[in-house]
């Protein structure tokens, strides 16, 4: 068994032995334990899947458990690169679920599912056959669930979001069993290198059911418009470390699937289906990040930067299937690497970024950023590390999503000539799509830094925060170490990522560099991140040294806000999460329509004097407004219809009875 | 390794962005009947600013602090990688468009959060216009970058300009002209000059940019303009370098670096002179009529792409 | 557009010939100052007469601007307060926040009678004082109200040139 091998079984071993704890503990061993084991079988699954990025591969078969044809894994570099995203994830927010424990969730449900769940999403990229595959993900979809509806004693919202979280999981599950299935059907077997020898004998038509259902399951999964609509509730109802896991290692799975089916399995079809998944992730980008910077729900809003970024991811995916159809093969490198890299930034810094909300949320009570602010000062290094996640997050150098964005877009930008109108159409919209992104994430996390922790506390629970524990704290350290590895050092892991790139038609290596530069292979194109960043230090450090030549040497002397000689400016005098927004939300008007809403109450003795205003604004989610509600509304009416036919009584359903067996009869008759 | 142009280039910005600062205010005052304080009062404010006391108002933190020194270091790192005076530097692997532009936006990122930092209402509404409008602008600058990197087939700055000098006929080209325009609403924008900030206004409402930093004295204050005016500085350098770059050093000698200083600092001069003369004309549009302004150089960006694919 | 450069070229320099510079040394916060001087106006409880004043001091014909001195929106940008009007109950608090908000080396100016010595409205139930029995007063300009020549002058005494 290879290096890999042995730490990808040592790590199921370990969430296994995690799970059984979890399980049998008392109480008060219980967290530490099963943190401790999850951390060390999440650090042993990293070393997996960095084992096999780097060529080593491995499988087991296991001919008994299922019937037909059991289950087989196997790790290649791509199935490595998840199972090494998956890991760091694992591992930091087990570090971090040692200390976070209020609430309930030291019991024993959570804490014995926390491993499982873990361990599916191990399982999944290193699935190798339909049936193995089936299994692990459904196994990941109910472990999930049930650590969704942990805290469902406690707020109603929970049970809800538990609700459409399984209704929609489960209908995106079946969308890739069919899907699958159909694929399997035309294959001699149903393990991966059997469905891949078949592809090229189905009928273009079968091939693109076969995909359209598989995209559609798979989407559901990464939170894609329209298929999101579950994201935005279920992710920021979890507990905090499970939304970490959820929205860092999760949702990539979705587009682990799309990958390997699109590319691998189906050999990467034909160009009208990587047009459709280029548009999907170009308006999820948008959708989700307009969402995003208009939410003052601060887990709310990480959630929707989640759909927001997988659908950056499916923009590099898109193009990447683009090129590759019209066999730029560099360049279909290029794009899918850029949409790896950025799957694993989103994983680091969406950890960072949920694991501080969840301190953010243990220390105040609250997620609303209108009722925060002021943290700087109770919590500083919940502050400092969130800060590190938003920087990554808004695609500003020298933060880590700059790096894959700019792949990307040096994707984009080289493949304007490649596949004639087509590309020429597409292209230039999908940098401003991306560019539109990348300046309101900007605007997003200003926000929910600047709101959420600088300023003046607006609310008493603000005010009172006290610093998370340090198990917590180091759980975010670790998130906030990839980050700046990613940020500065890219071209560790962007080599490797050209091996998971080495695909169906894609070339492999299309990224070169030394350890500062990354150059791009085929396309002029170069930056140095590491150069940048010690660039903008040697900048404050000249300039500080210019201050300190040219200017006085008097004492900083500390002032009362200027309140333009008025009483201290209060609290409620801030901006808040949603002033601050409020510009944007305008601007976009006619895409979000918020519904607002002012009620004017005059006093009793004269209506020109003004007893009370008061102000709604709420910005609902338009496309579930559209496509949900319909739906959902017919299936009610549908049901109430269905009610009346049973009314209880007995002749009645004999009648049914007689009524049915006597159209089968007719059918039959008729077919025969 | 070139180090003397990154260095040449930031001590020709640095010390020539106020001067800029003081010949547009002087046009401008020349054009309202006035006398004008003279080219060197720019120089003189921020010689007193510096000498000043530094004021930490009560209740904001280090990120207030900060800001002046990372805005400052942002705009130094911009002006040192951006090829002004010769096309091979040695920081040529930062000197790409997409970075320049996100470290220029890295710049106002962090003066906005100086705004809120400070949690009155002004430095509030300050940033939250500046976002909104850093946030619009971004995609017509990319969109801009995007059509000039496309005949050169690099978004490399240096290559950009190699390619202009080697072929200065593209300047005149379909694609060149209506990403010109593009860029130039950008660079407006980005600014914070008229029609989309009043650089001189002393009206709380109507202020972007001085809103976040009417908390700011002394040589916090001294920096901030400082560091704005060289933004100025390196956007209508940026303009005059990708669209005009006839003057530019090839080599890295001495008198070649001294030509090219010259050369820019007379191209960034008739630019600013233009800006400032347009400005007398224009009067400020109202905070959501900018996006129309933006939407509109957009399209303009949209165009020359589509133009530099279809007329290639 | 066409119309208002034709009334540009019509109307050319309104500005007025600047007078000889006020004889005189400048004082010690003056010269500090090195030519730039950034001024906040704090209205304390005046008539207006002042502002209208002040406004055509810093209007083209006398351009205070040319000789260094600026209007400023915070007073933390500034160098010097410009005060007009009696001191009013009302405005003491807001007038010594303005002062302490100012950076040093700082000064105030005291524009007009009412500010000098509460002119007119000496006694009157609402006024506190003068501003030099709030703030220390470094400079003052006579007249009721004072002309923008005055008024110039004055600055052109503190910002040296
Ligand atoms: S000095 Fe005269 S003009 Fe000035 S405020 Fe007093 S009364 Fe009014």
């Amino acid at each position: 068994m290879s290096p890999a091998g042995l730490s990808f079984v040592a790590a199921l071993v370990g969430l296994g032995l995690a799970a059984v704890a979890g399980f049998a503990l008392p109480g008060a061993a219980r967290p530490a334990v099963v943190g401790a084991l999850s951390a060390v079988s999440g650090c042993a699954a990293l070393v997996a899947g960095v084992g096999a990025l780097a060529g080593q591969a491995w499988s087991v078969s296991l001919p008994g458990v299922l019937p037909l044809s059991g289950l087989v894994f196997a790790i290649d570099p791509l199935g490595g690169m998840f199972v090494a995203v998956t890991g760091g994830v694992v591992a930091a927010a087990a570090v971090y679920g040692v200390g976070y424990t209020g609430h309930g969730l030291s019991g024993r449900l959570p804490q014995s599912v926390f491993p499982v769940f873990a361990a599916a999403m191990l399982l999944v990229p290193a699935a190798a056959t339909v049936g193995a595959l089936l299994v692990c993900w459904e196994l990941m979809a109910v472990a999930s669930l049930l650590l969704v509806v942990t805290e469902h004693r406690e707020r109603p919202e929970v049970a809800s979001a538990g609700r459409w979280y399984a209704v929609m999981t489960h209908l995106g599950f079946a969308a890739i069993l069919a899907g699958l299935m159909l694929f399997a059907a035309a294959a001699p077997g149903d393990s991966f290198a059997a469905l891949r020898a078949a592809a090229p004998g189905m009928t273009p038509g079968s091939r693109t059911v076969v995909f359209v259902l598989v995209l559609a399951g798979f989407a559901s999964k990464a939170g894609i418009v329209p298929l999101h609509a579950w994201l935005p509730r279920a992710h920021p109802e979890a507990p905090s470390h499970v939304s970490a896991l959820m929205s860092a290692a999760m949702v990539n799975l979705g587009i682990y699937g799309i990958i390997r089916v699109g590319f691998d399995l189906l050999g990467g079809g034909a160009r009208g289906w990587w047009i459709a998944v280029l548009a999907v992730g170009a308006v999820s980008a948008l959708y989700g990040i307009l969402q995003a910077a208009v939410a003052t729900d601060l887990k709310r809003l990480l959630a929707h930067s989640t759909t927001e970024n997988m659908g950056l991811v499916l923009v590099g995916v898109g193009a990447a299937g683009i090129f590759a159809t019209s066999g730029e093969r560099v360049l279909a490198g290029l794009a899918l690497v850029a949409a790896l890299l950025h799957t694993v930034n989103h994983a680091a810094f969406k950890t960072l970024l949920f694991l501080a909300a969840g301190s953010v949320l243990r220390a105040t009570g609250s997620r609303d950023l209108d009722a925060l602010g002021g943290l700087r000062a109770r919590m500083p290094a919940t502050t400092l590390l969130f800060g590190v996640g938003a920087l990554a997050a808004s695609a500003l150098p020298p933060g880590t999503a700059f790096v894959s964005e700019w792949l990307l877009l040096q994707a984009l930008v080289h493949g304007l000539p490649a596949s004639g109108a087509v590309t020429a159409i597409a292209m230039p919209l999908s940098v401003a799509v991306v560019a539109l992104t990348a300046g309101l994430a900007v605007v997003t996390f200003v926000k929910a830094f600047g709101t959420g922790f600088l300023a003046r506390p607006r609310s008493e629970a603000a005010a009172r925060a006290a610093e998370s524990p340090r198990g917590m704290v180091a759980g975010m350290v670790l998130a906030a170490g990839a980050c700046g590895v990613l940020a500065l050092a890219p071209t560790v892991v962007v080599s490797a990522l050209g091996r998971a790139t080495a695909i169906g038609r894609l070339a492999a290596d299309p990224i070169s560099g030394n350890a500062v530069t990354v150059r791009l292979g085929g396309v002029a194109g170069a930056l140095s991140p590491l150069m940048l960043a010690v660039a903008l230090l040697a900048g404050v450090i000249v300039v500080l040294g210019a201050l300190r030549l040219l200017a006085s040497r008097r004492a900083r002397r500390e002032a009362r806000l200027w309140d333009c000689g008025a009483g201290p400016p209060t609290p409620r005098m801030e901006y808040t999460a949603t002033s601050f927004a409020e510009p944007v939300q305008r601007v976009f008007d006619n895409v979000l329509r918020p519904e607002q809403d002012v009620e004017v109450t005059h006093a009793d003795e004269s209506r020109y004097l003004v007893a009370a205003i008061e102000y709604r604004r709420a910005v609902p989610d338009r496309v579930e407004r559209r496509l949900y509600v319909p739906v959902l509304t017919a299936l009610r009416a549908w049901g109430r219809a269905a009610r009346g036919l049973a009314d209880g009584s007995v002749h009645r359903y004999l009648g049914y009875g007689f009524g049915a067996v006597t159209v089968l009869l007719i059918v039959l008759a008729v077919t025969r | 390794m070139n180090v003397v142009t990154p260095v040449a280039q930031v001590l020709v910005v640095a010390g020539g962005s106020p001067l800029l600062v003081g010949v547009m205010r002087q046009v401008r005052a020349r054009l309202e009947g006035r006398a004008g304080p003279g080219v060197g009062q720019p120089w003189r404010d921020l010689r007193k600013l510096l000498r000043k006391e530094p004021i930490t108002p009560r209740g904001t933190s280090e990120v207030f602090r900060l800001a002046p020194l990372v805005l400052a270091a942002t705009t130094l790192v911009a002006a040192a990688a951006s090829p002004f005076l010769a096309t091979t530097s040695a920081l040529d692997p930062i000197a790409d468009l997409f970075a320049v532009v996100a470290v220029l936006t890295l710049g106002a990122v962090v003066l906005a959060l100086a705004g809120l930092d400070t949690g009155t209402a002004f430095g509030g509404m300050g940033a939250s216009r500046e976002m909104t409008i850093t946030a619009l602008v971004e995609p017509t600058l990319l969109m801009a970058t995007f059509a000039l990197s496309v005949r050169v087939g690099s978004t490399n700055l240096g290559a950009i300009t190699t390619a202009t000098l080697h072929d200065p006929g593209r300047v005149l080209s379909p694609v060149s002209l209506l990403a010109v325009v593009a860029l130039a609403v950008a660079v407006i924008a980005e600014t914070g000059r008229l029609p989309v900030d009043n650089p001189s206004t002393h009206l709380e409402l109507t202020m972007v940019h001085e809103a976040m930093i009417l908390e700011y004295a002394g040589p916090d204050l001294a920096l901030v303009e400082w560091a704005s005016a060289m933004r100025l500085t390196v956007f209508l350098g940026l303009l005059a370098t990708l669209f005009a770059p006839f003057g530019i050093a090839v080599t890295a000698s001495p008198s070649a670096l001294a030509l090219a200083a010259a050369a820019f600092a007379l191209k960034v001069t008739v630019l600013g002179v233009a800006l400032a003369v347009a400005e007398v004309f224009l009067a400020k549009l109202r905070l959501f009529r900018v996006p129309e302004l933006l939407a509109g150089s957009f399209l303009l960006g949209l165009l020359a792409v589509a133009a530099s694919f279809f007329l290639a | 557009m066409w119309r208002l450069w034709r009334k540009i070229r019509k109307t050319g320099r309104v500005a007025e010939p600047a007078p000889a510079r006020p004889a005189g040394p400048l004082t010690s916060v003056a010269a500090r100052l090195g030519g730039s001087v950034q001024i906040r106006h704090v209205d304390a409880g005046s008539c207006n007469g002042c502002e209208v004043e002040i406004g055509s001091a810093f209007g083209p014909v006398h351009d205070a601007e040319r000789y260094g001195a600026r209007l400023v929106a915070s007073p933390r940008h500034a160098d010097a307060l410009l005060v007009t009007g009696a001191v009013t109950r009302n405005m003491v608090e807001p007038l010594r926040r303005t002062y302490d908000a100012v950076p040093g080396p700082k000064l105030v100016v005291a524009v007009g009678d009412c500010a000098r010595d509460c002119g007119v409205f000496k006694g009157a139930y609402g006024v506190v004082g003068s501003v030099g029995d709030v703030l220390p007063v470094e400079v003052s300009v006579p007249g009721c109200p004072p002309t923008p020549e005055a008024i110039t002058a004055a600055l052109r005494g503190i910002t040296g040139r």
